[in-house]
Formats: structure tokens, C-alpha cells, sequence
């Protein structure tokens, strides 16, 4: 992808402060449409905050968030994710007392024509849209091999699974731009592995761009295109993933000996 | 099988509102004929099953603890009694032309009245205090109620605190379980479909709700207005079936009285609920034998089994039915 094409998502200048805090500040960066791009930084640099302000739930006090050519700075999170941002959590966010199918039903509020009273009037269409739900939900559940389990409470899956879940769910809201907040974390290699062959097939099959927060250097130098590093709120280096190991501010700021192994 | 099911529902409930269309109090085929006290009891029950229900809806399903449940009660109650009694007359001597049931129809323009004065009161009162979680959203509803009660009570118009008597006794048994079927299938169809689903997620974690595109302000507000219409009702028939209200009979201890029914049959189940209303309401009549020590046992009671059962009577009822093993 070219970097003079139309952008997908652009943040410019984006600070966010905490009382005296400034927990991201001056911030410039964007994704390209069908990109998949690593956001990493030592622990409090400020990756989290910027999915947060990115899907809305904290506001920046400066700075602009445009995404397909439409500002969604100030906007409320469910408003994000109807124009298409969807995420997961870093620490396992699902709806804990609902089903697999439920989980990912839910998510499918978004476009729903039937509301209140079409709900418990129950007509023609909206049994016509529940099956579609249904219909729907299932298919992307059987694409991540959870169909077989639809009706089980999602407490009963595997934390790999669990995550694996979380990703449907996201889909099910029908994004153009994914959001994975450390999707590796407590995975075993093997199933770091796995996890990237997930995401990148994932990003094919559905046609998206990805953003990537991610701590495992193997899972992001592995699979990212392109890769922003923030310390401390700024962003400090961007390029491909053989740029970014390269780079001596980031080697200092992060990578430090672990990026010298990686050379050697 | 699901529609099946809802549809069959229907059929109840309006079979239900065509019996009680028959306008006498005392309850006729196919049920027995009752004595006075035990028709009164099965009115409790209704009435109580309409309250707990709609209180789960908040509470139980979307997880916003609410503690103003009388002051929703109080309003429905004094709005159709207002109807009934200061406007009855004219109405029915309006509708008398019209229709062949004037004092039915009177009734359910009272009740309906309640209901949906008692969803604007709980819009108005939902829309700023459901930005408040847990706790603060519980003092705050625990404070509308009370508001609610001194209003009344110094509102000359509605009696003061001597309240309202000679109400139309026009609470039947039909009408009451015909408001108890509809409360059963509103709230049961709602959470049972994928846009209800949206208040269970809610409960479950507000933020990953919001990020999965529900909004989650709405969804409150909606549980909220859902829940006052239907306590609203509830009050409508409470007041035209004791034929007298006044404010201290919707004081905190009833909205207790309703948070207990639920916390006791399973926040979030509505046919657990619905048995707790009828054990409930049952329970507290047996337990008249044992006079001044009857509040000692009933919360005994309660402490054992919360002690034997934290989930709830009946939690997971939904288990036990063939046709939901399969959900």
C-alpha cells in the first residue's frame, strides 16, 4: 500500500493528559487500509492509552482522530464502532454470564433494524433478522472453530479460545479496522504461532487493517508491515520491522540486548 | 419452537384478559370459586410477580441497582387512581355510549395512564442518575423514592398523608395475571432476543458493551422506563384493589420488600423471580400464626436461604425446561 493513498485511520497531534500526567502527547501516526501495523513501547508508554483514545473511551485533550475521511474525536465508543473500529481487551473482556453464540450475537446490535418493539412484538422481521443473526454468527464462529461449542457458556472455553472468541465477537460488528490490544499475552509459543497465523488470516479473509499492541517481539516483527514505537507518550521510530530493529533509539528506549540476540 | 412458545404465551394472556372482561371480582370459570381471603392473596401474588419482574429487568438483567422501585409503585398507583376517581365519572359517562364495558375500559385508561406517567417519571429520573454505578445509582433511586413519598404527602390535591380512599374496587384476578402474563412475556421476549441481549451485556461488562457498539446510556434508560411502566401498572392495581393508598404504603421498606423478591428467586431470572413473588407473598401470609415473631422468622428465613442458595431460588430454571436445553 502506497503511503500517498486515502488513510484510514490518521491521528494527528493527538495528547491526551491525566491531571499532570501527560500520558501521550504530540502523537502522529496513521494506518493504511488493509495494513497490518505493530504499536509497541516498554511497559507505560502509553500503547494502551492510545487504543483507548482511538475506540473513544478516554477522549484526547488535544489533537485530531480521523478515520475514513470522517473526524471521531469526542465521539462516544459505540458511535466509533458503528463507523467501523472494533477492538479486543488486553485483559479478557467478555460477556461473562452469556453463551459463545451470545457473545458474538450481541455484537450484531449494531445493525439491527429491530429494536424494543420490534422485539417483543416478535413479527415477521424480526424473525427473519434473528435468523440471520444466527445464521450469521455461526458462520463466523465456524470459521474460528468455536461453532461446535455456540451454546456453551464462554467461561468454559480455553484462555487461547477465549481470545480467539473475543476476535469473532470484534468481527461481528463488521470493522474495517481491528484493534488487537496484546493478543499474545499468556500464550505459549506454540500458541503465539498460532495466534499469527489467526491474525494474518484474520486480516485476508475479512479484508481489514489491523492495529497491533503487542509486547512479543517474535509475534510483531513477524507479522507487522509497518511499526510505531512510543516511550513514554511520544512516538520515538516507525518503519518495517527491519527499520525498527536497526534503529538505536528504539534499541535504547526498549529492545536494548534482546534486539542484539535477535541479530545475532 | 421459540415462537411456539411466545405465541402460546399470547394466547394465555389474552384468554386471561377476555376472563377478566367478565367484571366481577370474584374469580368464575374454570377456576373454583375462592373465598374472599384467598382471591386476595392470589391478587398479591399477581401484583407481586408484576413488580418483581419489572424490577428484574433493572436490577436483575441489566445490572443497575435500583432501590426506588415504590416511588414507580406510588406514582402508577395515584395516577390511576386520580383517574378513576376524580375523572371516572366523566369518562364514563362519555364512554357509556360507545362502548359496552365502560368501567373496564375505564380501568385499563387508569392503569395505562399509571403505567406510562410512571415511564415519564422514570425517564426523568433515569437519564441523569444512570450515569451513577452500584452504589451511587442505589442512593441516588432510594432518594427519588423518597422525594416521591413527601410529595405526595404534602400534595393536597391527592390527600396529603391521609391518601386516597373510596378507589373503584375494579382489580380482578384476571386483570391482575392478565398485567402478570404481559409483564412475564415483555421482559422474557426482550431478553431473549439479540437486541436484549444488549442489557445482559451491559451487566456483564459496560465497557466491552459500549466497544461492541451498544449504547449503553439507552439501554439503561430503556430498562429503567421498561421497569417503572410495569411497576406503574403494578401500582394501579394494587390501589384499585386495596381501594385505598396513601404515601407511607410506598415507602422504602416496599421497594426492599420488591429487591427481595428478586435477590431471593436470581437476579436475572425471570421465572425465578416469578416463584419467589408467589413463595414470597405466600410465606408471609402463613407465617401470621406466629404473630409479633413473624418478621423474625421471615428474615431467618431469608438469611438461610441466601446462605443455601446466593444464586437464587431457581437460577438456573432454564435448564430444567426441555425446549431451552438446547439455548
Amino acid at each position: 500500500m502506497e503511503e500517498a493513498s486515502v488513510k484510514l485511520l490518521e491521528l494527528t497531534d493527538v495528547t491526551i493528559r491525566f491531571g499532570g500526567l501527560v500520558a501521550v502527547s504530540g502523537l502522529t501516526f496513521h494506518v493504511n487500509p488493509g495494513e497490518l501495523v505493530g504499536l509497541i513501547g516498554p511497559n507505560g508508554a502509553g500503547k494502551t492509552t492510545v487504543f483507548n483514545i482511538i475506540t473513544g473511551v478516554c477522549p484526547p485533550t488535544s489533537g485530531s482522530i480521523v478515520f475514513s475521511g470522517v473526524s471521531v474525536g469526542g465521539q462516544r465508543p459505540y458511535q466509533i464502532t458503528a463507523r467501523g473500529i472494533s477492538r479486543t481487551f488486553q485483559n479478557i473482556r467478555l460477556f461473562s454470564s452469556l453463551s459463545i453464540f451470545d457473545n458474538v450475537r450481541t455484537a450484531f446490535n449494531l445493525h439491527l433494524k429491530n429494536g424494543f418493539f420490534g422485539s417483543v412484538w416478535r413479527g415477521g422481521s424480526f424473525r427473519t433478522e434473528e435468523a440471520e443473526v444466527r445464521r450469521e454468527a455461526l458462520e463466523l464462529l465456524e470459521i474460528f472453530g468455536l461453532a461446535a461449542y455456540a451454546d456453551l457458556p464462554c467461561r468454559s472455553l480455553s484462555y487461547g479460545d477465549q481470545r480467539r472468541l473475543e476476535i469473532v465477537r470484534a468481527l461481528a460488528t463488521r470493522p474495517k479496522l481491528l484493534l488487537l490490544d496484546e493478543p499474545a499475552a499468556g500464550m505459549n509459543a506454540t500458541e503465539k504461532l498460532e495466534l499469527m497465523k489467526l491474525i494474518q488470516f484474520t486480516k485476508e479473509r475479512f479484508g481489514l487493517s489491523v492495529l497491533l499492541v503487542e509486547h512479543d517481539m517474535k509475534v510483531v516483527m513477524g507479522i507487522c508491515e509497518r511499526i510505531a514505537v512510543i516511550e513514554y507518550g511520544r512516538k520515538i521510530a516507525e518503519g518495517t520491522p527491519a527499520q525498527i530493529q536497526k534503529d538505536a533509539k528504539v534499541i535504547a528506549a526498549y529492545l536494548g540486548e534482546e534486539a542484539s540476540d535477535a541479530r545475532s | 419452537m421459540k415462537s411456539k412458545i411466545s405465541l402460546l404465551i399470547a394466547v394465555l394472556f389474552f384468554g386471561w384478559l377476555s376472563f377478566c372482561f367478565s367484571g366481577h371480582r370474584e374469580a368464575s370459570w374454570p377456576l373454583p370459586q375462592f373465598d374472599g381471603y384467598l382471591l386476595s392473596i392470589l391478587i398479591l401474588i399477581g401484583i407481586n410477580i408484576v413488580s418483581a419482574v419489572s424490577l428484574n429487568l433493572v436490577n436483575g438483567h441489566t445490572g443497575q441497582f435500583s432501590l426506588g422501585h415504590a416511588g414507580f409503585m406510588a406514582v402508577g398507583a395515584y395516577g390511576s387512581a386520580w383517574i378513576t376517581l376524580i375523572h371516572g365519572k366523566e369518562i364514563l359517562s362519555l364512554m357509556g355510549v360507545f362502548v359496552s364495558m365502560p368501567a373496564e375500559c375505564l380501568f385499563l385508561i387508569a392503569l395505562l395512564f399509571g403505567g406510562l406517567f410512571a415511564a415519564v417519571t422514570g425517564l426523568i429520573v433515569g437519564i441523569p442518575s444512570l450515569r451513577l454505578r452500584g452504589d451511587y445509582l442505589a442512593i441516588v433511586t432510594l432518594g427519588f423514592g423518597e422525594i416521591i413519598r413527601v410529595i405526595l404527602q404534602n400534595s393536597d390535591a391527592l390527600g396529603g398523608a391521609r391518601g386516597l380512599a373510596g378507589i373503584a374496587s375494579y382489580t380482578t384476578l384476571g386483570w391482575t395475571f392478565g398485567v402478570a402474563a404481559l409483564a412475564i412475556y415483555v421482559v422474557g421476549t426482550l431478553v431473549n432476543s439479540t437486541y436484549g441481549r444488549g442489557f445482559l451485556a451491559v451487566r456483564d461488562d459496560e465497557i466491552a458493551a459500549e466497544a461492541m457498539g451498544i449504547n449503553t446510556t439507552k439501554y439503561k434508560v430503556v430498562a429503567f422506563a421498561v421497569g417503572a411502566f410495569f411497576s406503574g401498572l403494578a401500582g394501579g392495581l394494587y390501589a384499585h384493589f386495596i381501594g385505598y393508598i396513601n404515601p407511607e404504603g410506598f415507602n422504602f421498606l416496599k421497594s426492599v420488600d420488591v429487591v427481595v423478591i428478586v435477590i431471593l428467586g436470581g437476579m436475572g431470572s425471570t421465572a425465578g423471580v416469578t416463584v419467589a413473588a408467589v413463595v414470597l407473598t405466600l410465606l408471609n401470609e402463613l407465617l401470621r400464626q406466629t404473630e409479633q415473631y413473624r418478621m423474625i422468622v421471615f428474615a431467618l428465613l431469608l438469611i438461610v436461604l441466601m446462605i443455601l442458595r446466593p444464586q437464587g431460588l431457581i437460577a438456573d430454571f432454564g435448564r430444567l425446561l426441555p425446549w431451552r436445553r438446547r439455548a
